[in-house]
C-alpha cells in the first residue's frame, strides 16, 4: 500500500463513520436533516478518496459521467412531487442496481479475474440486474403507465424455475472461464434482467410498499457484491447498511399486513375468496351536518390513505385540522404503516402541508386511545381501517393489524363511491352504526367543511 | 484474491450488517420515506468503484470497460446527488410544533 492509498483508506473510515452517525441522527425528526448532511459529507469524502486510486489514468470519462448524473439527479430531486415519491425511490433503486451491474460487468475486463472475484461479479450482475428491471417495472406499476394489478399466469413457477436453473448453470460456466465475451456472460446478464421482471409482475399495486422496500435492500446488497468484486471496504459497509435498512422496512410492511414475505412475493393477492357478505345500511351525510358534528367535537383524528395523495387533499386537511384546533379540539393524524404506496408516504405528505410531526401518530399509539376520539375522519383509506381484519375469520385480510376507527364515537368516511379497496374486500365499517359516509372528492368535501367554519 | 482479504472483507460485511440493523430499527415510522431515499443516496457509493473502471487503462485493449464504467458513474451520481437532495427537501418539511407556529 503506498501513501496515497493509505490516506484513501483512512478517508474511507471517516466516511463510514459519517454514514453511521448520519443514520443514527435519522432517529428523530429534529436531528434528521443534519444527519442527512453528515451522510452527504461522508459521501463526498469517499468520492474524493476514490478518485485518488492509482489505477485511474484518465479523468475525462469520469467527469462526463458525473456531469450527466448530477444534472439528472438534481433535476429529479427538485421537480418531483411529494405524492410521486414512491415512483422516484423506485427509479433510484433501479439506477443503484444498474450502477452495480455495470461495475461488475466492467470488472470482467480486468486481467486474471480470480474465481472468488468472478463469483462476486456474478452476484453483482445478478442482484443489480434484478434490481434494475424489477424497479423499472415497479415504477411502471406505481405510475400506472402499465396496469398495476398482479399478473399471474399458468406455469409461472415453471418459467421462473427454468430461469433460475439457467442462471445457476450459466453462472457456473462463467466462473470457470470469466470473460465478458463468452456466451455464458450474456446468458447471466439476460436471465438476471428477465428474473427482475418475472419477480415483480405477480405483485399487485397494494403490495408495492413491500416491493419498493425489498428492491431498496437489493440495491444495497448489489453494491456490497460490487465491493467484494473490486475489493473495496467502503462499498461493503455502505451497501450492507442500505441492505439492512431495506430488509427492516420490508419486514415492518409484511407484519403490518399480517403476511409473510413469500406470500407477498408469490401469491398475487386479490384472487382470494370473499369474506362474509355484509348487511346493513349506508348512512350518507351532508357537508353541513358534518360541520355541526365537527364543531362540537373535542377530539378529532384524521386517518389518511393513498386516496388523500390521489386527491392532493393534504393541504386542505391541514387547514381543517388547524381550524378544529382553534375551535378547542385535540387533533391528531393516525398513520397505518402500509398507508400509501411506500413506508412513511403519508407522513411526508402531511409534513409537506406543514403538519407538525408531533401530531403524526402511529397505529399502536392511537388504538388504545381510540374510544376517546369523538370523530375519526377517514380520507382515502380503506383496508387499513377494515374491522373484518379483526372480526371475520373468513376475510382475506383477517389478522392484519388495523386502526380501530370503528370504536371511535363517530366515523366519517370520505369516499368517491362504494367501491372496495385495493384488496377488493368489502368493508363493514361503511355500514357501521356510528359511521357516516361523506361521498365525493375528498378535497372538495373538506374544503366544503372548512368554508362552513368560516 | 488472497484468502486473507476475503476473510477481512467478510468480517467488515458481518459487522456492518449488525450495525445497520441496530441503527435502522431506531428510525421512527414517520421518517421511513426519507430513510429510503437516503439509502438510495448511500447506495450510490458504487461511484467509488465505478471510477476504477471509467478511468483505468485497460490492458486488454477494450474500450468497452471504460464506457461501462462511465455509464456506472452516471447512474451512481444520479443516486448520490438526487438521493441527498430529495432527502434534504423532505426533511426540511418536518417541523416541530414549537417552530411550526409562527
Amino acid at each position: 500500500m503506498n501513501t496515497i492509498e493509505l490516506i484513501a483508506n483512512f478517508a474511507y473510515i471517516v466516511s463510514a463513520a459519517l454514514f453511521i452517525y448520519g443514520l443514527k441522527m435519522l432517529g428523530s425528526p429534529a436531528t434528521a436533516r443534519k444527519g442527512n448532511f453528515l451522510s452527504s459529507m461522508g459521501m463526498l469524502i469517499a468520492v474524493i478518496a476514490g478518485l485518488t486510486a492509482h489505477s485511474i489514468v484518465s479523468y475525462e470519462m469520469i467527469i462526463v459521467g458525473i456531469i450527466i448524473g448530477s444534472i439528472i439527479g438534481a433535476l429529479a430531486a427538485r421537480l418531483v412531487e411529494m405524492t410521486s415519491m414512491p415512483e422516484m425511490v423506485a427509479l433510484f433503486n433501479g439506477s443503484g442496481g444498474g450502477a452495480s451491474l455495470l461495475v461488475g460487468w466492467a470488472t470482467l475486463y480486468n486481467d486474471g479475474v480470480s474465481t472468488f472475484t468472478a463469483v462476486t461479479v456474478i452476484l453483482a450482475i445478478l442482484i443489480g440486474g434484478v434490481t434494475l428491471t424489477g424497479s423499472l417495472l415497479a415504477y411502471g406499476k406505481l405510475s400506472e403507465r402499465i396496469g398495476s394489478g398482479a399478473i399471474v399466469f399458468n406455469g409461472q413457477r415453471i418459467v421462473n424455475s427454468l430461469i433460475l436453473i439457467g442462471l445457476i448453470g450459466s453462472s457456473v460456466m462463467l466462473v470457470m472461464d470469466p470473460s465478458p465475451d463468452s456466451v455464458w456472460f450474456y446468458a447471466v446478464l439476460g436471465l438476471s434482467l428477465l428474473l427482475g421482471i418475472m419477480a415483480v409482475i405477480p405483485i399487485g399495486g397494494a403490495d408495492m410498499p413491500v416491493v419498493i422496500s425489498l428492491l431498496n435492500s437489493y440495491s444495497g446488497i448489489a453494491a456490497c457484491a460490487a465491493g467484494f468484486a473490486i475489493n473495496n471496504n467502503i462499498l461493503i459497509v455502505a451497501g450492507s447498511l442500505v441492505g439492512a435498512s431495506g430488509i427492516i422496512l420490508t419486514n415492518i410492511m409484511c407484519k403490518a399486513m399480517n403476511r409473510s414475505l413469500a406470500n407477498v412475493l408469490f401469491s398475487g393477492f386479490g384472487a382470494v375468496k370473499q369474506g362474509k357478505a355484509i348487511e346493513g345500511e349506508v348512512k350518507p351525510i351532508s357537508v353541513e351536518d358534518a360541520y355541526y358534528i365537527l364543531e362540537a367535537a373535542q377530539n378529532v383524528c384524521f386517518v389518511p390513505g393513498y386516496g388523500m395523495a390521489v386527491a392532493q387533499a393534504q393541504h386542505v386537511v391541514k387547514e381543517l385540522g388547524e381550524i378544529l384546533e382553534a375551535n378547542g379540539a385535540e387533533v391528531s393524524y393516525a398513520i397505518h404503516p402500509v398507508a400509501g404506496r411506500m413506508p412513511g408516504h403519508m407522513n411526508v405528505l402531511l409534513a409537506e402541508a406543514d403538519v407538525p410531526y408531533e401530531q403524526l401518530v402511529e397505529m399502536d399509539e392511537i388504538n388504545p386511545k381510540i374510544e376517546n376520539v369523538d370523530v375519526a375522519i377517514i380520507i382515502g383509506a380503506n383496508d387499513v381501517v377494515n374491522p373484518s381484519a379483526r372480526e371475520d375469520e373468513d376475510s382475506p385480510i383477517y389478522g392484519m393489524p388495523i386502526i380501530n376507527v370503528d370504536k371511535a364515537r363517530t366515523v366519517f368516511v370520505l369516499k368517491r363511491s362504494m367501491a372496495s379497496g385495493f384488496s377488493g374486500v368489502d368493508n363493514p365499517l361503511f355500514f357501521g352504526e356510528n359511521t357516516r359516509m361523506l361521498f365525493g372528492d375528498a378535497k372538495e368535501s373538506i374544503s366544503g367543511i372548512v368554508s362552513e367554519f368560516n | 484474491m488472497e484468502l486473507e482479504t476475503i476473510v477481512f472483507l467478510t468480517f467488515i460485511l458481518v459487522l456492518s450488517i449488525f450495525l445497520g440493523f441496530e441503527l435502522i430499527s431506531k428510525v421512527p415510522a414517520t421518517l421511513h420515506t426519507p430513510l429510503m431515499s437516503g439509502a438510495n443516496a448511500i447506495s450510490g457509493i458504487t461511484l467509488a468503484g465505478a471510477f476504477l473502471s471509467a478511468g483505468a487503462a485497460h490492458s486488454m485493449g477494450s474500450e468497452m470497460a471504460t464506457y461501462l464504467g462511465t455509464a456506472a458513474v452516471a447512474f451512481a451520481t444520479i443516486n448520490v446527488v438526487g438521493g441527498y437532495l430529495v432527502t434534504d427537501r423532505m426533511l426540511a418539511m418536518f417541523k416541530s410544533k414549537n417552530r411550526g407556529k409562527k
